[in-house]
Parts: C-alpha cells; sequence; structure tokens
C-alpha cells in the first residue's frame, strides 16, 4: 500500500504544503489554471512514495559519499549524492547534506514536466527549486534566523542567471551545524548543490576551540545522525568582533573555493549581526553583473 | 503510536514515517513533529482539546447532551479530546492517532479520534424563505461552477443539496475544487454566494438570515396561506369582510376557506386568479418571486380578478397579507366594486403584526453529511464492518468535533451533523478534491476489544492530557472563525 502524504493549501489558496514525515514543500505555480493544477497534481503524485523511496538507502545515504563508487540505485539519491561528491575530497560529507535541495529539485522537475509554467518554486525548509520561464524573475528575501523571522537581505533572480537553487544552512536549522553561523544562504545551479555546498560553507564559519563556543557529539543529540560522533555546535556565547570577522573570513574563503570552481554562484554569510557575502552579482541592490565574469563582488556589512 | 523501547536505552524508535528516528529523551525526531517525553513519544505540534466548562455558549457543545447512552463518557471536567487537528496516519490500517482511552466510574472509555477524508460529503442547506429560489432540481452554481442543486421545499423553507461525489470528482478539475472550497465555508459557518439557474441569487451562511438577491430574509412564514386564515380567523371576524392570504404555494381566501365558514363569514364574490384547490385554498395565483409570499408580485391586487357584482357591495373591506406579515394592504370596494386602498384600521394592524410575532426568525441550516469509508474505519479497527456493526447497535457513539451526529440506518456510517455545533474552524480538505472532517468514536473499552480494536495503542487520557500536545481551544464567539 502506498503511503499518501498530507497535501493542503496554505490560507492563501495559493501555495500547497506537502508533508509526508521530515518533510514539508512549500509549493507555488504560476502560469495559467490549468497548468498551475497539473503541476500540483504532479508534485503531489511525485511527492507520494517519495519518502519511502529515500528510506530504502537512508542507511548508505547516511555514509560519507565515496567518490569512486556510487551504491545508490534511486533518483533522488543518486542526485543527492551527484551534489555532495564534489565537495566529498576535502571534507566528511554524507548525501544527506543534500536531501532537501534534492527533494525540491525532484518535485520541481516534476511540476515542469507536467505543465507549462512561468514560475514555479519548491521550498523544502529553505531549500529551494526554481523554475524561470524566460523574462521571469524571482526576488529571493534571506532571513539570518530561521527563529526569528526578518529579512536582512533580498536577491533577485532574473531568468538569465544560472543560479536554480537557494539553500540556507546554519546552526538555528533543523540539522546540525559544525560551525557557528546563523546562517548561510547559497545560490547554485540546482537545489542540491546549493544544499550540500550551504552545509560545507556554514562548517566553515568557525572558531576552533573557542571557549565561549559549546558542542556535543551529534548522535549523542540524535542517536541515529549521519554525523556520528562529530561535535555539532549548541550554543554560541559572546564573540569579539575581531572573532565575528575572523570566522565569517573563514567561511568566505571555503565559498570562494566554491565560486572559484563553479560549484556555487553565491553565497551570504551571517554571524552575529554580521553579513559577509561572496557573489558574482550584488546582493541586496538588485544589480546584476554579467556571470560570464567571474568575478568576485564582496562586502562586509554590519547591521 | 506506535513505540519501541530499544533495549538497556532510554532512546526510543518512531515509527509515525519510515525515517525510523532514534529519539532521546527530551529530543525530537528528524521530522520536530513527534518527540521523547519520558520515554514516551509524543506529538509536539498542537492538538486540540476542548474543556466544556470554560466555553458553554459559544462553538463548543457538550458531548453527551442528555443522550441516552449509558456508557459513562469522561466526566471530569468536562474534557473531551476531539479530532480536530489529530491529523491522519496512512497507510489506513495504521492506528488513528489518538486512541484515547479514559477510566471514570470503573468503565473504560475509549475515544478513537481521527480526521475523515471525506470524497463522499456535501452539505444538505435549508434556507428559511418563502421568496422563491428557483425551480426544483435547478442547478446551484459557485462562481459559474455547477455545485449542488435546488432539491424540496419545505414548511417555508427550501432544500438545496451540495456536494457530493459527482460533483467533487466526477466533473472538471474547477468544478471539483469550487465545490470543495463552498462545501469548506459552509461547514465552517462562512457566507457563500449561491447562484441559481433560473432563480435566486443568495447568500447562505450556517446560522444566520439568508440574503435573497441582496435583501436579507427576516422571518421565516408562519404557514401557507390557507394555514394562516385557519390560525388567524377568529382575529378577523367581524372585523373585516374578506381575507386573503397571498402565498406562492397556497393561497387562503378567508370567505371561502372552512375556517371562515366555521365563524359564518359570509360570501364576499371575491374571484382568485390561480387553480382552486379545496375551498378557500388556491394553488399558482402567481409566478414565484421575491414579491408577496414567494410571488413575483408587487401589486396583490393582481391576484384578484373582479368581484362578482350578484355578492359584492360597495364598501365591503378586504385584507390582503403575506404569509410572514412582511406585505400587507386593507382594500374597501368603491361603488364600481373596484378594492381602493384605504389606511389600514388597527385592529387589523395587530392581525398583521401577530402574523410577524408567530414567524421565527428566517435562518440558513447547513448539515455536513458524509460517509465514513472502509479505510477510515480501519484506523479505528481492524475489521472495519464491525465498527458499522458496532455503531448500528448503539454500541459505539459517533460524534463529529464533539457534536452530535445523525447515523442513516442502512449500509456504512453516513452521518449527518449541524455544521454550527462544532467548534469554529473545524473542516479542511485536501486537493484531491475531498473534505476533512473530524469524525469520534466512543465505545466500552470491552466493546471496543471485542470489535477487533487496535488495543495496543490505546492511550489513558491523562497520558494525553499531561503531555504538552494538547492546548486548550481557543474561546471563539459565536460567528468568529479564526
Amino acid at each position: 500500500m502506498t503511503r499518501t502524504p498530507q497535501t493542503r493549501f496554505l490560507a492563501d489558496g495559493r501555495r500547497l504544503h506537502l508533508h509526508d514525515g521530515p518533510i514539508d514543500l512549500i509549493v507555488e505555480a504560476n502560469g495559467n489554471p490549468a497548468a498551475i493544477a497539473a503541476a500540483y497534481q504532479a508534485a503531489i503524485s511525485r511527492f507520494t512514495g517519495l519518502l519511502d523511496e529515500l528510506c530504502e538507502e537512508l542507511p548508505i545515504l547516511r555514509r560519507a559519499a565515496d567518490p569512486q563508487a556510487c551504491a545508490l540505485q534511486g533518483k533522488v539519491a543518486r542526485r543527492m549524492y551527484a551534489a555532495v561528491t564534489p565537495l566529498a575530497g576535502d571534507h566528511f560529507i554524507t548525501p544527506m547534506a543534500a536531501v532537501a535541495g534534492a527533494v525540491a529539485e525532484e518535485i520541481l522537475g516534476a511540476m515542469v514536466d507536467a505543465a507549462r509554467l512561468d514560475r514555479a518554486y519548491v521550498n523544502n525548509g529553505g531549500d529551494i527549486a526554481l523554475h524561470l520561464a524566460d523574462g521571469e524573475r524571482f526576488v529571493v528575501g534571506l532571513v539570518a534566523r530561521p527563529d526569528r523571522p526578518g529579512l536582512m537581505g533580498t536577491t533577485v533572480i532574473e531568468a538569465t542567471d544560472p543560479s536554480r537553487g537557494v539553500a540556507t544552512s546554519g546552526r538555528h536549522g533543523r540539522s546540525f551545524s559544525l560551525g557557528i553561523a546563523d546562517a548561510v544562504t547559497v545560490l547554485a545551479r540546482t537545489a542540491a548543490q546549493a544544499d550540500a555546498a550551504a552545509t560545507i560553507i556554514a562548517n566553515a564559519v568557525d572558531l576552533p576551540d573557542h571557549p565561549a563556543i559549546v558542542r556535543r557529539p551529534a548522535q549523542e543529540l540524535q542517536p541515529d545522525s549521519d554525523l556520528g560522533v562529530r561535535l555539532v555546535t549548541r550554543h554560541v556565547g559572546r564573540l569579539e568582533e575581531i572573532e565575528i570577522i575572523s570566522a565569517l573570513e573563514a567561511g568566505a574563503r571555503q565559498a570562494r573555493r566554491l565560486l572559484a570552481a563553479g560549484l556555487i554562484e553565491g553565497a551570504a554569510l551571517r554571524l552575529n549581526g554580521k553579513t559577509q557575502v561572496v557573489v558574482l552579482r550584488k546582493l541586496d541592490a538588485g544589480v546584476s553583473y554579467p556571470s560570464s565574469r567571474r568575478t568576485i563582488f564582496e562586502s562586509l556589512t554590519h547591521a | 503510536m506506535l513505540t519501541e523501547a530499544t533495549a538497556a536505552s532510554d532512546k526510543i524508535r518512531c515509527d509515525a514515517c519510515p525515517v525510523m528516528c532514534y529519539i532521546k529523551p527530551g529530543a525530537a525526531g528528524a521530522c520536530d513533529r513527534y518527540a521523547n517525553h519520558d520515554g514516551e513519544l509524543v506529538r509536539v505540534d498542537p492538538h486540540i482539546i476542548l474543556e466544556r466548562t470554560v466555553s458553554h455558549g459559544g462553538a463548543l457543545v457538550p458531548f453527551q447532551a442528555g443522550g441516552d447512552w449509558d456508557g459513562k463518557i469522561v466526566h471530569e471536567p468536562g474534557m473531551f479530546v476531539t479530532a480536530i487537528g489529530a491529523g491522519t496516519t496512512y497507510p489506513d490500517y495504521k492506528p488513528a492517532p489518538f486512541i484515547v482511552s479514559s477510566e471514570v466510574d470503573g468503565v473504560d472509555m475509549v475515544t478513537v479520534v481521527t480526521e475523515g477524508i471525506f470524497s463522499y460529503c456535501g452539505v444538505k442547506v435549508k434556507i428559511d424563505t418563502d421568496r422563491y429560489l428557483g425551480p426544483e432540481t435547478a442547478t446551484v452554481r459557485v462562481d459559474g461552477e455547477a455545485v449542488g442543486h435546488v432539491t424540496t421545499s419545505e414548511y417555508g423553507s427550501q432544500m438545496l443539496s451540495l456536494g457530493g461525489v459527482h460533483h467533487l470528482t466526477g466533473g472538471s478539475k474547477k468544478e471539483g475544487r469550487v465545490t470543495c472550497d463552498a462545501l469548506m465555508d459552509l461547514s465552517n459557518c462562512k457566507p457563500v454566494e449561491l447562484a441559481i439557474d433560473g432563480g435566486a441569487t443568495v447568500v447562505v451562511r450556517a446560522g444566520h438570515p439568508p440574503v435573497v438577491n441582496g435583501v436579507a430574509e427576516e422571518r421565516m412564514r408562519v404557514g401557507c396561506g390557507s394555514a394562516t386564515i385557519g390560525m388567524f380567523a377568529k382575529l378577523w371576524h367581524d372585523k373585516v369582510d374578506d381575507v386573503v392570504v397571498v402565498d406562492d404555494h397556497i393561497t387562503g381566501v378567508l370567505s371561502e376557506h372552512q375556517a371562515g365558514k366555521l365563524l359564518d363569514i359570509a360570501d364576499t364574490g371575491i374571484k382568485m386568479k390561480g387553480r382552486r384547490s379545496t375551498p378557500g385554498r388556491y394553488f399558482q395565483v402567481a409566478e414565484p418571486g421575491t414579491g408577496w409570499g414567494g410571488t413575483k408580485i408587487s401589486d396583490p391586487l393582481s391576484v384578484l380578478g373582479p368581484f362578482d357584482p350578484k355578492v359584492a357591495r360597495p364598501g365591503m373591506s378586504l385584507l390582503m397579507v403575506s404569509t410572514t406579515g412582511e406585505h400587507a394592504a386593507y382594500y374597501e370596494l368603491d361603488a364600481a366594486l373596484r378594492p381602493i386602498e384605504k389606511e389600514m384600521p388597527a385592529d387589523l394592524r395587530l392581525s398583521v403584526e401577530r402574523i410577524q410575532e408567530n414567524c421565527e426568525p428566517a435562518l440558513c441550516t447547513v448539515l455536513f453529511m458524509a460517509g465514513a469509508g472502509g479505510s477510515l474505519r480501519a484506523g479505528v479497527t481492524d475489521n472495519p464492518v464491525r465498527l458499522t456493526r458496532s455503531v448500528k447497535q448503539a454500541l459505539t457513539r459517533v460524534t463529529s468535533g464533539g457534536a452530535p451526529v445523525y447515523v442513516w440506518p442502512g449500509g456504512g456510517i453516513t452521518f449527518m451533523v449541524d455544521v454550527t455545533q462544532l467548534p469554529a474552524g473545524a473542516f479542511g480538505y485536501v486537493p484531491t478534491p475531498a473534505l476533512v472532517a473530524p469524525i469520534e468514536f466512543t465505545l466500552r473499552l470491552s466493546d471496543y476489544a471485542a470489535l477487533g480494536g487496535h488495543m495496543g495503542h490505546v492511550r489513558t487520557l491523562a497520558s494525553i492530557r499531561e503531555n504538552a500536545e494538547i492546548r486548550q481551544m481557543p474561546l471563539a464567539a459565536p460567528g468568529q472563525h479564526p
């Protein structure tokens, strides 16, 4: 018997909320009504059974990705694997680092295959897959802390931009972080890539051995965490301004490496009220820079 | 919920979904919805519990409103766990989210709490009005989509039947969606504008007066025109020569009516249009409409023919009144036996007011009707048909959001519930499209075991009440629907 996800529209009547186990998706499509209906139906169809598919391979998905051989069968699982392997050489990373983005991408793909849409997005807890028809754009708001709603900035993604994925990682989210960033938001070509990269960059925003940072072994908190005995951040005490800048810079170095490798299109890093931006085009101002020029624009703002 | 304490460990394994998280005490699973509370798996997101004592007179109703069911229920502070927000589990053979047991007066009770997803559902709407809303079987539309039809006229009211599986899933996608929205809004006591083919546009809101073609209905008629004559003949005796009670269905004429004959009221030579049924009772005096007495007329004299000159005489008096007393006029015949409107004498005005006084406030009533399918019943017991039988034998009490329901005789568990008796916002929907409505089955624990209940999942009321997952039902003023 197939499990059926819970599906409902949000109060605005436009956005679809799909829920199954730990997955909560907010889905919206723009286009003609028939196309929207077809897209939502496709989203529901594809979502049905998707969690079961993933769970069948959960033990492998929770192990460090082996760049040499992929033992995974599922389409979403393989997409997760593909997103994390470019990062696996230098870091401990499991395909689970890309699960949210990969699921968002999969659902979006089903919607776009089913109907001609002007715009669509699938938001999986902040990890977002985007579809933009020619001439369309999305304004994406950046939230510093998921537990404290409020925009710290916005960025505009145009149809001509290569980014179709947005993801945010940090120590306040559902997943554990090895770093201390409040939020690292990444733009990448795919949602799975953005998800994996955000995890790696957020881990890099760190002050190793700092006494004000409380860390605990992941499995002590969540017995089946893919992070095992690795220390995850539980609390960040008072930090000096220079420490904050130093931690952000450590993350920015990581972001620049990924940018240079073509794995991301941009990142915004946030810690204790300060934001560092590593992008090909400027965030906040909405001014587009030609992405062919792989010049990195950076800014450090003080909020 | 299935919980499984692993050996020599305080962590528990959740099987609410296939992720099957191990959860440490005080921690939540990957979903943030289920948590380990002192070794017990609990849901963290809020569920709604009703506390009768704090919210009498409003959205809440007593669970057992003087019913004759002898199995005592939760007496203590009138606490009743309802299905709203309970969610549903899939696949169907998994137990309903809450199977609550409480022990009161030595009787173990269980309430199986779930939300049902109903594709087979609709609403029966009763609109108190004399006005003509449309022909029987006419299509009722919302936003141009067919959502139901006009059915029978009942005493002082017009019935509509809306929804049902054919409109929900049998038509176009839009038809299904619009129907689903309309049903949900009507069930949640929100106003919905209904347009009837070849008839009126009416705004229906459960517990409120209908608004027909933009005019709010005030009163429900006291009876048909003929009945009104019967009821008030004595008031008119010796005060007026003749009375016509104008009605779309049965117009009454005092001098010809049996009630008038018994009072020895003399013939007046009045001549009615329409089809004479029995003495003093006329059908079809005018086309139906939203004018006098549910007809389309604005001038009551248009239902009269010329007076018979052999019987009628100048100066004879005539009262014309509608079945609600909303319209009334007084006439006297002139020398040419033509009725001329005059100021109404005080006695007659009193009789019109008496008609008005006897008309109850006009309301819209919405009964939600749905059938509990096999899969919903499977959430309650491993042998669904036994639940049906148990309900039929009155061993199991069915409620919807704590409100009493009427269960239809015959096969299945098809029930009706007055939507104003449910807490605010009790109904939801899924894009199938289908409505989600709360439904509870309450029965003796021993009977529950006998019908194949999920005994392993029965929880005590105390264990639910103590957990943070329960929150007080917000006090909703009537008409407020957050």
